[in-house]
């Protein structure tokens, strides 16, 4: 706790990260050739703060998730980097170091709920089935222990609605549940792959309250997957943004967003339609991220980029210090606030 | 902040729509009444349970009845108690009792059929899920082995494996199971390798289940409906199959009898004594039609999403039956 002391924290969140990924490289094989789908990406969460991963689809965000789960289909393989949760290294760990952490140490909910759960078996007996695989509870145990969970993640009347099916439930409701499977057995990280994204906003804002409220309870680190700003904004403490497989800016979200470094990330801000009037343009970025067969040489952005020189066709930015506890992957990053 | 959590507000949108908990017994009751509100399954149900008391007690009551040659009394016709009630369907050119020899055939059948169903069945389904859950050199594997045994005629094999060995009941049902395991293969193997890569599969790997549990708890359930529908059917084809052994002379020996061994040995006396063939023949088709209705019921009995359907009137159904009251 004498490391917190030192650099004093606005809410309850450690000072040592508890998962570390450093240099994640992620390589899809297709038939016209290999692709990099996440390119060397580095980010590390902390027990009780949420790290957004912010991105427009196809960016590598999700890959990067189903890369730290284990769960990356047969043609995409690991290339480079380590990932490091406690004292586990992910990406080297066998089947059953695997199997162990699973659950207890990371866990991950999935954005559609309906077919990310079992359709012949009831809720309760799905919810209860984390406690019988890792504690070897008995059958009645683990229902209680499910009523327990549905009553901490707000469905009314549990003991009636554990025998009820999937399909029986609202999109909202699934989400809770799927939420509870993933708290179970008290992850440190809970990598959340756009929970809400198939949600309306009023059933979104209870679900990010109850991810807020179990993230506090029980001191978990959250890496919150989305493409949505407000969001961000709304729940996240830090921020990386990806673009085409990188990370092109991370930081705190309150500055990242109030004085971006990357012109991307200023873009997306630009977009959002502030105060606009019926008839106004909405304002939009320019063109469609690069091919992933075809990114170019020099900076990953230089195709949209208003401030692309020379110098970012040719050499790739590294993702560098621009400020205390923030990074960008910008040759010009002072020059972004005039875009 | 960390003490005192506010919890969550939830907003009563979602119907309260879950049964409440049950113990065993009403478990039981439900399946009964789901049995009940579909009347075709219910009577195939009897008819079948019927088919397998008749197998099981028949030939304690029949006895020696039907091996009892009287050749005074030889192509009796049916329908007719002037031979006594025993011969009420008739009686064959050694004027044995159709019902007896039906009666007694019957265990014969079911006790070749149903074993040789069940061993391909689970060793099929066995196997097909392993391969289609883990894929790779598994897969390719078993699929050729497989491939080599359907594309083996299986009566030929029956005819080689029956001369070599003796024409015994044992050996018939190896032969038959074993040439059908290919059918239980292919279907588990390509439904397993569809299910491993759902998302309920993935989430199940999330919190650390063994690939054995994911099969048994995940695979194996939602395969099971089809795999029964299959095995139905394959009851039927097993069945005629043991019948063409047995038409050839190396299947069921006399004075044992099954129903295809009387189908086929009818088939001469076609034109003077219809009822040596149809009997039998009849009794092949009620017995396979009611396990094909039963399996139809379970797959919908057994599949939470279609249940309710079981639980309406037939006739609502379809969407094109007015249920709406006509307007005056």
């Amino acid at each position: 706790m004498t490391a917190v002391a030192e650099h004093p924290p606005a809410k309850d969140v450690d000072a040592d990260p508890v998962l570390k990924v450093d240099g994640l490289t992620v390589e899809i094989r297709t038939i016209t050739g290999t692709v990099r789908a996440v390119n060397d990406v580095s980010f590390d969460a902390r027990r009780g703060e949420t790290l957004a991963l912010l991105g427009e689809s196809g960016c590598g965000k999700s890959m990067t998730a189903t890369a730290l789960v284990g769960l990356l289909e047969p043609v995409a393989d690991i290339v480079g980097g380590t990932a490091q949760l406690a004292d586990v290294d992910l990406l080297g760990a066998d089947r059953k170091k695997r199997r162990e952490i699973a659950g207890t140490e990371l866990a991950i909910v999935f954005q559609d709920a309906l077919t990310a759960l079992n359709p012949l078996y009831t809720v309760g007996t799905q919810l209860a089935e984390p406690f019988r695989i890792h504690h070897g509870m008995s059958a009645r145990d683990a229902k209680r222990k499910a009523v327990e969970l549905m009553t901490r993640v707000g469905i009314p009347q549990p003991e009636t609605r554990l025998n009820s099916y999937p399909h029986q439930f609202s999109g909202g409701m699934r989400q809770r549940l799927l939420i509870a499977m993933a708290v179970a057995l008290n992850p440190s990280v809970l990598i959340a792959d756009e929970p809400t994204t198939a949600l309306d906003v009023t059933v979104q804002a209870q679900i990010m309250a109850l991810l807020r409220d179990l993230r506090a309870e029980y001191r978990m680190a959250v890496v919150l997957i989305t493409h949505d700003l407000a969001l961000v904004a709304e729940e996240a403490d830090r921020v990386a943004v990806m673009y085409a497989g990188n990370i092109v800016e991370t930081g705190p979200v309150a500055e990242v967003f109030a004085n971006p470094k990357h012109p991307y990330t200023k873009g997306l801000l630009n977009s959002v339609p502030l105060n606009a009037r019926r008839g106004d343009e909405l304002k939009s970025i320019g063109g469609t991220p690069p091919d992933l067969h075809a990114i170019p040489d020099g900076c990953v952005y230089q195709e949209r980029c208003p401030l692309a020189r020379d110098i970012c066709a040719t050499t790739r930015p590294a993702l560098d210090s621009v400020g205390s506890g923030r990074k960008a992957a910008c040759h010009f990053p002072e020059e972004v606030k005039n875009v | 902040m960390s003490t005192q959590l506010e919890l969550v507000p939830v907003k009563p949108t979602t119907a309260i729509v879950g049964e409440p908990d049950t113990d065993s017994s009403r478990k039981g009751s439900k399946w009964f009444r789901l049995l009940v509100n579909d009347r075709v399954a219910a009577v195939a149900a009897v008819v079948l349970g019927l088919v397998f008391l008749t197998a099981i007690l028949g030939p304690m009551l029949v006895g020696e009845l039907a091996n009892h040659i009287d050749l005074d009394n030889s192509n009796q016709p049916p329908f007719t108690l002037a031979h006594g009630w025993v011969n009420i369907l008739g009686t064959d050119p050694l004027g044995r009792s159709m019902l007896a020899r039906l009666i007694v055939a019957c265990n014969t059948t079911l006790s070749v059929a149903v074993p040789a169903v069940v061993i391909s069945a689970v060793v099929g389904s066995v196997i097909g899920m392993w391969a289609g859950y883990y894929r790779g050199w598994r897969e390719t594997v078993a699929m050729r082995v497989a491939d080599v045994i359907m594309s083996f005629p299986s009566l030929l094999l029956a005819v080689v494996v029956l001369y070599v060995f003796s024409p015994s009941a044992a050996n018939i049902v190896l032969v038959l199971a074993i040439t059908r395991i290919p059918v239980y293969l292919r279907t588990a193997r390509a439904e397993s390798a569809e299910l491993q890569s759902r998302l309920f599969v993935d989430a199940a790997r999330t919190f650390g289940a063994s690939a054995q549990s994911i099969i048994w708890r995940h695979v194996l359930p939602i395969v099971l409906p089809t795999l029964l529908t299959v095995a139905t059917l394959d009851f039927c084809y097993v069945m005629l199959a043991e019948s063409s052994l047995s038409f050839l002379g190396i299947g069921i020996q006399p004075p044992d009898v099954s129903w295809g061994l009387m189908v086929s040995q009818g088939r001469t006396y076609l034109h003077t004594a219809w009822w040596l063939s149809f009997f039998p023949g009849l009794a092949i088709v009620i017995t396979t039609v009611s396990a094909t209705i039963l399996a139809a019921w379970a797959r919908i009995a057994t599949d939470p999403g279609q249940r309710w359907r079981l639980t309406v009137p037939q006739k609502r159904l379809s969407r094109f039956t007015k249920t709406a009251k006509a307007l005056p």
